[in-house]
């Protein structure tokens, strides 16, 4: 099953300084069954945003992340980083799955795990050495789990295991930030120091794009919101995409009018 | 000779043996459905390996009191005794440790059948334990098989099947969903104990017909090739009987042909070919289905994607989208639309605005929901829903 | 006993134990944390039409060609699994059920229907193997071992096992990074450019063969065993990937020793006269170990949420 997408080929699809943004998504559909989950989304995020991907239970907003990243694959689209093929660029992409996707009883422990966001540079074989150590351990300081480090993963709370998830993340030293319901089921601790260090990212010139289920934190958090539905409802700043008329379309019936004005 | 053991002339035993396989094809067909739609078709491995040592050690006992061992209901009583014991340390290692139930079956399945091994190595030591065949419990053998024995299959096929008929309303819906079984007052636990019983009753008295290694394949193939046919599980039930009565029934009737016609594998390899044909053909689910109706969905995509590209005016970079479009004669060989090609594009552009619109508004929040990018409005709304919609449209049409 | 009876009767067959148990376990303990626990059942399953079509094509029972055909068998099995499971949306476990047994049956009558009479090829002996017939005759004592001559005499099946043994652990420790990284987050794995089917076919095919050249030697129960129970128990004792391995390690060579020298011992002790089967034995030894680990082990319960699936 061929798909043609020209970025799987390797060329570049434009000269358009819209491809050159840290993500552009042109066109994207994906469907699990025989109907779409996201049908074709045009999506471009910017360096120095922090955008949230929002929308009701089902509206995408997960696939639209893992398609982006190529672990699902779509139907038809194209997607690109920097202009270039997602592929090429993987080394400067950093990605937060769901905390359920993982078995947390898996034998291993915190530093292990936020060791992983160096692959790249350890390879195979290549000793760990102390650089490597040094930015393991800052990468934990800055979600403040340094103390965790020795421990077991299955012996973490819920925000404690998305907190090294996060530090994970921040090991990589990415440009481009995608993270999957960062939010979801964590403590309110645990949310106020993984907002400080994305604002702290945004504030270093690098993108962040995170799917969030919550209209109520929204615009406290993010100063961009990407509101989805299977296709793009509106794409801007809180003001301008949090209307009435969008949010209906996005969530239908399934939100009470009292919540939108909220959000609103 | 095929034609004469199909209509079950080829003698007493025969015949027995083939209506025997046959009942317990459809029994097992139907219980491993269950067993198939709970996710747990495996399980049914543990408990036919589990069955060697309960064979092995039976036939001890009966020797050690002075029998001669080869009696088919004692041993399968053994098997029954072990096959459960293998059950429950299946059921402990799961729910007691932090192994997964594909490990707690793997290491069940493999500790059994290596401990009944080397109690078949102590037997062949034994005096009396020389001509056991008990070998032929790994593969099952029905040739010289005693018009006892016969009766036995033939019997506990019979009652496997029964119990099945009398609780498949019960293990129906807790397969499907134990959680709406519970909360409708069922006691799942039970009824789940029930299924693996029943399973078991299978496992032993597949075991002399079709072997222990092989007994599984009677549980598994014919529910997952009942599962291309039909979403619906009562359904599916009843082509998994079919299926697995058809596989016994044909799959005996030809061993009985020859000798080297072993019973076991060759009900296993009917069962395989009807398995292969729904895989291939089935409506439902079959693959040859599937890739077309994808490959249609993928057209409809694309040809949207593109219809949409095109009444905006902007670039399609994809070639298949292109290829698709001058197909259907929207675009010309040089990616420039054709007349139909403005005409459908602008179509396409009015149905999405007046998705958007009717997305929008409260008042069609029922309508809504039917939104998937590809069903065209009209044939959601009536055309004077439609034009009231459009109204709404006003200058935004035209922008 | 003295080396003159040890090394020619029995260091070959511990040695070879030792190997095949450890070649199935380490691998075995990437394919439980991944769920694929039952993948070393079904390969073992589907060695059996391989043996039964190589002896047909080449129309001996020479190793090689055997090895090779069970090799075949095991890639076509888990490549008919993969492509049942994807075409046919059917869950894992179901999928191997429907392909290992119709492949295992198409072998037993492939078997029943060729002339095999004459030469040693059932179903049994790839089942629990001939551990106790792997004798080194040319040994006289421990001097053996160091003794060129006399070690161009041992049995073929022991250098073919050290040197399996050897590729699985060369092979582990090379890609252990990428395998405990793609174990561990899949998705993860992906977004940073591991190749994560490749990484799970390597899997598999390692696996497939320790499991190919251990039968060859010890029979197929053997196999499944020390596929599971040894990092299954091993699970039990920590929560350190890198421990379980070596704990698996522990546990595979303990079952081996343990249970060979039962086999061959025990029943002397309990005044019988003939051994039983030490394959057999072996896997009750380790199902021991697991009994055991299951429940005293440090470690036997989850620690972690469950999963959601």
């Amino acid at each position: 099953m061929s798909l043609d997408l020209i970025t799987t080929e390797g060329h570049r699809v434009t000269s358009s300084t819209e491809f050159d943004a840290p993500l552009a998504i042109r066109g994207l559909t994906v469907s699990y069954g025989e109907k779409p989950a996201v049908f074709s989304v045009d999506a471009t995020f910017h360096p120095g945003e922090m955008t949230a991907i929002i929308g009701p239970n089902g509206a995408g907003k997960s696939t639209l992340l893992k398609a982006a990243l190529g672990i699902v694959k779509p139907l038809s689209g194209l997607i690109s980083a920097w202009g270039q093929p997602m592929a090429s660029e993987r080394a400067r992409i950093a990605y937060v799955p769901q905390r359920a996707s993982v078995d947390w009883d898996f034998p291993t422990r915190v530093l292990d795990v936020v060791m992983m966001g160096q692959y790249r540079s350890l390879g195979l074989l290549r000793r760990v050495s102390g650089a490597h150590r040094k930015i393991t351990l800052d990468s934990l300081a800055r979600v403040g789990m340094e103390s965790f480090a020795s421990r077991q993963i299955g012996q973490l709370s819920g925000g404690q295991q998305q907190r090294v998830f996060l530090a994970r993340a921040l090991a990589q030293e990415a440009d481009l930030y995608l993270l999957d319901e960062p939010f979801a089921g964590v403590d309110a601790a645990t949310e106020k120091a993984i907002i400080s260090v994305l604002q702290e990212l945004r504030a270093a010139g690098k993108t962040v794009v995170a799917v969030h289920h919550d209209l109520a934190t929204a615009p406290e958090y993010f100063d961009r919101v990407f509101l989805i539905n299977t296709t793009r409802i509106a794409e801007g700043t809180v003001a301008e995409a949090f209307t009435q008329p969008n949010l209906q379309a996005a969530y239908g019936g399934r939100l009470a009018t009292a919540q939108m004005g909220a959000a609103i | 000779m095929l034609f004469e053991a199909l209509t079950l002339q080829l003698g007493y035993n025969a015949t027995l043996v083939t209506v025997g396989a046959m009942l317990l094809g459809i029994a097992a067909g139907a219980t491993g459905t269950f067993l198939f739609l709970g996710k747990r078709a495996l399980v049914s491995d543990a408990i036919s390996h589990a069955t060697l040592p309960g064979v092995a050690l039976a036939f001890m006992l009966m020797v050690a009191f002075g029998g001669e061992g080869r009696s088919l209901l004692g041993l399968l009583l053994g098997s029954a005794v072990t096959s459960a014991i293998g059950l429950i340390c299946v059921s402990a290692l799961t729910h007691r440790t932090r192994l997964s139930e594909d490990a707690a079956i793997g290491a069940v399945l493999s500790v059994f059948f290596g401990f009944g091994i080397v109690l078949l190595t102590v037997i062949q030591s034994m005096n009396a334990g020389r001509q056991a065949g008990l070998e032929s419990f790994l593969l099952g053998s029905t040739a010289g098989m005693l018009w006892n024995d016969a009766v036995v299959i033939a019997l506990g096929g019979t009652l496997v099947l029964l119990a099945v008929l009398i609780l498949r309303r019960p293990m129906t819906t807790v397969a499907f969903d134990p959680e709406f079984a519970a909360g409708a007052g069922m006691n799942v636990r039970r009824i789940e104990l029930a299924m693996m019983g029943l399973a078991m009753a299978i496992t032993v008295v597949g075991l002399k017909i079709v072997g222990l290694i092989l007994i599984v394949a009677l549980l598994i193939i014919p529910a997952v090739a009942a599962r291309f046919w039909s979403h619906r599980v009562g359904h599916v039930v009843l082509l998994a009987g079919a299926f697995g009565g058809i596989a016994g029934y044909v799959g005996a009737a030809i061993s009985a042909t020859a000798p080297a016609l072993p019973t076991g594998p060759i009900i296993v390899l009917v069962a395989f070919a009807i398995f292969l044909m729904s895989l291939l053909i089935a409506p439902a689910r079959g693959v040859l289905a599937a890739m077309l109706r994808h490959r249609r969905f993928q057209a409809q995509v694309h040809v949207r994607q593109g219809l949409l590209a095109l009444a905006t005016d902007q670039p399609i970079y994809e070639r298949l989208t292109l290829r698709l479009m001058k197909r259907r004669g929207l675009v010309r060989a040089d990616g420039v639309a054709t007349e139909t090609g403005h005409a459908q594009a602008a179509r396409a552009l009015l149905d999405e605005r007046r998705w958007q619109v009717l997305r929008s508004d409260p008042a069609h929040a029922d309508a809504a929901a039917h939104y998937d990018g590809l069903t065209p409005l009209d044939t959601v709304l009536t055309p004077d829903q439609l034009k009231a919609l459009d109204q709404g449209l006003g200058p935004r049409a035209a922008t | 006993m003295t080396g003159a009876e040890f090394v020619p009767l029995s260091l070959p067959p511990l040695v070879i134990g030792i190997c095949a148990a450890i070649a199935c376990a380490v691998p075995g303990n990437f394919l439980l944390l991944r769920k694929q626990a039952l993948i070393g059942d079904a390969i073992s399953h589907v060695v059996l039409p391989g043996i039964v079509l190589a002896f047909l094509v080449t129309g001996t029972l020479s190793a090689w060609p055997m090895m090779i055909g069970a090799g075949i068998a095991a890639l076509v099995a888990v490549g008919l699994i993969e492509a049942v499971r994807r075409l046919g949306r059917i869950e894992p476990g179901a999928a191997m059920g429907v392909v290992f047994t119709a492949m295992f049956a198409g072998g037993v009558l492939l078997l029943e229907q060729s002339d095999t009479s004459s030469v040693h090829l059932d179903v049994e002996h790839a089942l629990y193997g001939n551990l106790e017939s792997l004798i080194w005759l040319d040994a006289v004592g421990w001097s053996s071992v160091f003794d060129p001559e006399a070690l161009a005499g041992m049995p073929p099946e022991l250098w073919r096992m050290v040197i399996t043994t050897l590729v699985v652990l060369v092979m582990c420790v090379l890609f252990w990074r990428p395998l405990k990284l793609s174990t561990f987050d899949e998705g993860f794995a992906q977004t940073i450019g591991l190749p994560v089917n490749l990484i799970g076919l390597g899997l598999v095919v390692t696996a497939a063969i320790a499991a190919v050249a251990a039968f060859d030697a010890v029979g197929s129960i053997i196999v499944i065993a020390m596929f599971i129970c040894p990092p299954a128990a091993a699970r039990m004792m920590t929560n350190s990937l890198e421990a379980q391995v070596l704990w698996s390690v522990v546990f595979a060579t303990v079952s081996a020793v343990l249970g060979y020298v039962l086999a061959g011992y025990g029943p002397l002790w309990l005044g019988f006269e003939n051994a039983v089967s030490a394959a057999g034995m072996i896997a009750t030894v380790s199902g021991g170990i697991l009994a055991l680990a299951a429940a005293f082990g440090p470690c036997r319960t989850r620690s972690g949420a469950p999963v959601e699936a």
